[in-house]
């Protein structure tokens, strides 16, 4: 064997965006000896890109506002398909979270008596979203990042792990990996392992996701035998770039709309008011003058369609693009020009000018932009313990964007930088109390490392293979044309045969060059991890025959009331092979149930 | 087919040189989309660090044309045409592979900032501040970490041996953030004279210059920074007297509600760069920060 660098940690944690710095602080504030691992350089998590702001009801402009109207907002948001107790927890705990960034150097906007501003977005009833103009993330990611530096967490930076191993016990015990600059091995062995590794979208042609989204820590715990839930809820975010092609699919804040914008299709009307659906009937507006005069006053007019879930907008504009209504460049129009005056626009959308003047040359306060829906976020995931974020395998824990059910089959905007926030506390808080005064056998078995290693390091000596970028490609074809916002049977089924196809052809990769930070051995290593990601989720599309939220089937239009019921749950056999199971949600508790038999305004 | 040539730096810290890669032109495309198409073509090993691809997370810095850019901004069409495009590495950090530089001085520096000391909240457990009291703070924390700032500061690009006692632009206005904070307590003013070597800046904002963010460092930062150390060096008397002045305003109940305890950061331990090479190999961005 050769001797490997190894590393002891009572707590590991896999992931520094929102959820595994959050995790990382609470673990280390509790006395438990801490590491922090990340793909890329600190600070540059997906987190960094989300922008509208985090959802939490702190009442600061609408005194109405509290936890049972967001708990509310969340669950009729992800039409019911979440886990209660996860989106209790959220709800009543997000404002603390929020306060809590404010006490570590956060810079939140504010309102005229210098409390912190909120924003409208979404499915939100009340104006609920903490934000820095639309750089939101950045700010979250920089506060947990100089928080974590100033208490001195271990952080092993440009570091990929390939895999969780478990001692005799059944328990994660220790995690496999590189260090990216060397392609040098390294272990870690610690009492509690915590996955914070976002999402999968790098699957996906147009996607609002970055490299490091490849579903790593899905794969990494379904491996480990965790059960999975929901794969097949992906949301796609309905306004991302959609020219140049270049940054097709790079997000565009909702907070556009939750500023005034409207969206239009090639006719100039605002269509969005033609795709009302009846669960949203009651509480939208119907006519122009209504929902313009709702920014002011939200008691007594109902909100702009525009603000309806992702999901519904999503697949509206999917509807107007393919009735052949859409814009130039196959997506519809965003205005906010003839809305908002300039000033206000640069003022509240700082980056959405920038982004738009540098990369297509558009200047939002004059034009519209040209938008269409981007794949951007994983609603299912790591099944976990709603209190704990324990997953079904000891010493797992899950937290972000990788745990599944908090937000159903549809994620509200800004209900992921609140979950992050949220849960990543509990995660380390948990990971924390079980790794306490716990004696695990945190020896590394070197048959299996040696395992993992020879898997990851097979392209490297291999001659005459495919190039891992063209399995890559080949793979986002099929999801973006197969597994994409609107689903039928035959296509899911094609897509999972082209999947087997693809674990062959990724089995059998070169790679050129050596083992330092050498991206085209990077990418054959997150290849089954994505390969894996994507039959999960393509597997789950197949099963789930009716349309809820992020999952629309072309051939199952409705939403169908016994699947309502169930998650869908998937793990990892024996044989490697992913089964699939129907299993109940977790049941609400009547006090709970009644909030959604009032009066929806 | 129009063609654009890209002169890529290819190497390692045993040396390099450009390699010239004519690849098909497309409409549209900034930098790191040419570079993107070279890896999944002539030169699947090609390093480059890269998130976003919107100009928010600051990974994919590069000196373009001798300029330090990102190269997820800048677009093709807008470099001359019928010249090569020519992409280096940041020349003030060591390089690692190809356009991939070890970046680790801005996280060890990064360390020894000693964090927010939050005054007292309200009765009711949280801070009021007006808008016009965090806009300075705001934008200072607009910045994305690309260390262009800190690439193109002469102080550090052409003396190696500077990089033990000066910050740099990305850290002055770190500091700059935290000292116009309406919550803070602390004073780094004497660690920043005497440790962090604010002195050193001859303020010809090169720094501002090439900010993504386009954050005033130099006017906003820096300038009022060396002031504010140049009052307290001046007239220690004074800035006592204002520090004593506040601090007898806080009750005792104020001083204990204040955060809970910040671990002792690193700098109180370890005054200069921190020996980073202390745990295992010293991959790029640092090892493991050694635990305080």
């Amino acid at each position: 064997m050769p001797p490997y660098e190894n590393h002891e940690y009572d707590v590991v944690v896999i992931g520094a965006g929102g959820a595994g710095l959050r995790a990382a602080i609470e673990a280390k504030e509790l006395g438990q000896h801490t590491a922090l691992v990340c793909k890329s350089l600190l600070g540059k998590a997906h987190t960094v890109m989300a922008e509208g702001g985090a959802a939490a009801a702190m009442g600061n402009v609408w005194p109405e506002d509290n936890w049972k109207v967001h708990f509310r907002d969340t669950m009729r948001g992800g039409k019911m398909l979440n886990n209660w107790r996860m989106a209790q927890i959220h709800a009543q705990e997000a404002p603390d979270r929020i306060y809590e960034l404010e006490r570590w150097g956060a810079l939140f906007d504010r309102t005229k008596d210098g409390r912190i501003l909120q924003r409208d977005f979404g499915g939100h009833r009340y104006a609920r979203l903490a934000h820095v103009g639309d750089r939101t993330g950045l700010e979250l990611i920089r506060t947990l990042q100089q928080r974590a530096v100033a208490m001195g967490i271990d952080v092993f930076m440009e570091c990929k792990i390939l895999r969780l191993l478990k001692n005799a016990d059944g328990a994660v015990s220790a995690a496999v990996g590189y260090w990216r600059p060397t392609g040098e091995i390294v272990t870690f062995g610690a009492k509690a392992f915590v996955l914070a590794t976002g999402s999968i979208g790098k699957s996906w042609l147009y996607t609002s996701n970055s490299w490091e989204s490849t579903g790593d820590g899905h794969a990494m715990a379904a491996w480990a035998g965790a059960d999975m839930i929901d794969m097949e809820c992906v949301q796609f975010h309905p306004t991302g770039m959609v020219w140049p092609l270049s940054v097709r699919g790079i997000l565009v804040t909702e907070g556009v709309r939750g500023d005034g914008g409207v969206l239009r299709n090639s006719e100039g009307r605002r269509f969005m008011f033609d795709y009302i659906p009846p669960m949203f009937a009651a509480e939208t507006a119907d006519t122009e003058a209504e929902a313009d005069r709702w920014y002011d006053d939200h008691i007594n007019n109902r909100r702009p369609p525009e603000l309806l879930p992702r999901d519904e907008v999503a697949r509206s504009i999917n509807s107007e693009v393919k009735a052949g209504r859409g814009g130039p460049h196959g997506g519809v129009l965003l205005d906010i020009a003839t809305r908002r005056s300039a000033e206000d626009i640069r003022r509240r959308l700082p980056s959405m000018y920038h982004q738009f003047m540098e990369l297509a040359g558009v200047d939002i306060t004059a034009q519209p932009m040209e938008v269409g829906p981007t794949c951007h976020y994983m609603m299912g995931g790591v099944r976990v313990e709603a209190d704990t974020e324990a997953t079904t395998v000891p010493g797992l824990y899950a937290a972000g964007e990788v745990a599944g059910g908090m937000h159903g089959a549809n994620r509200l905007g800004g209900n992921s930088l609140s979950d992050l926030l949220v849960f990543g506390r509990r995660a380390g808080l948990a990971a924390a109390e079980y790794a306490r005064g716990r004696t695990v056998s945190t020896a590394v078995d070197d048959g299996l490392v040696a395992e993992v290693v020879a898997e990851a390091e097979a392209p490297l000596g291999r001659d005459g293979g495919e190039s891992p970028y063209e399995v890559h490609s080949a793979l986002q074809q099929v999801m973006q044309e197969l597994v994409g916002i609107i689903r039928t049977e035959d296509e899911l089924v094609r897509a999972l045969d082209e999947l087997d196809t693809l674990d062959e052809r990724a089995r059998k990769l070169s790679v050129s060059g050596g083992r330092a930070y050498n991206p085209g051995w990077n990418l054959s290593t997150d290849l089954p991890a994505m390969l894996a990601t994507s039959r999960m989720v393509a597997k789950g599309a197949l099963e789930r025959r009716e349309s809820r939220g992020g999952h629309t089937r072309e051939d199952y239009p409705a939403a169908d009331p016994e699947l309502g019921k169930v998650n869908l749950v998937q793990r990892v056999d024996a044989d490697g092979a992913f089964t699939l199971t129907p299993e109940p949600l977790l049941e609400m508790p009547d006090d709970l149930q009644a909030l959604f038999e009032e009066a929806p305004h | 087919m129009a063609e654009v040539t890209m002169q890529v730096w290819r190497g390692d810290t045993a040396g390099g040189d450009f390699t010239e890669y004519v690849m098909p032109a497309v409409e549209g495309e900034v930098v790191l989309d040419v570079i993107h198409r070279i890896q999944a073509g002539p030169a699947p090993d090609l390093a480059c660090r890269w998130n976003c691809k919107a100009g928010k997370c600051g990974s994919c810095s590069a000196e373009i044309n001798g300029l330090p850019r990102l190269m997820c901004m800048t677009r093709m069409d807008q470099l001359p045409e019928d010249e090569p495009v020519v992409v280096a590495p940041m020349r003030t950090f060591p390089v690692i592979r190809d356009l991939v530089t070890d970046v680790s001085f801005n996280y060890t520096m990064a360390r020894q900032v000693p964090p927010l000391k939050p005054r007292a909240p309200e009765a009711d457990g949280t801070y009021r501040m007006q808008q016009i009291d965090i806009e300075r703070g705001q934008e200072f924390r607009k910045c994305i970490e690309c260390f262009m700032c800190q690439d193109v500061c002469h102080v550090i690009r052409d003396h190696e041996d500077n990089k033990a006692r000066y910050a740099g632009p990305r850290l002055f206005i770190r500091y700059m953030e935290l000292e116009s904070h309406p919550l803070d307590t602390d004073d780094r003013r004497e660690l920043l004279r005497q440790g962090m070597g604010l002195g050193m800046c001859n303020i010809t904002k090169c720094c501002t210059e090439v900010c993504p963010e386009h954050i005033k460092i130099t006017d906003n930062g820096i300038i009022p920074l060396k002031e504010r150390v140049v009052d307290a060096s001046y007239d220690p008397v004074a800035w006592l007297g204002r520090k004593i002045l506040r601090r007898t305003k806080r009750s005792a109940a104020e001083a204990a509600a204040e955060a809970p305890a910040q671990a002792a950061p690193t700098w109180v331990d370890a005054p200069g760069p921190a020996d980073d090479t202390a745990e295992g190999p010293a991959p790029a961005g640092g090892g493991p920060a050694p635990d305080a």
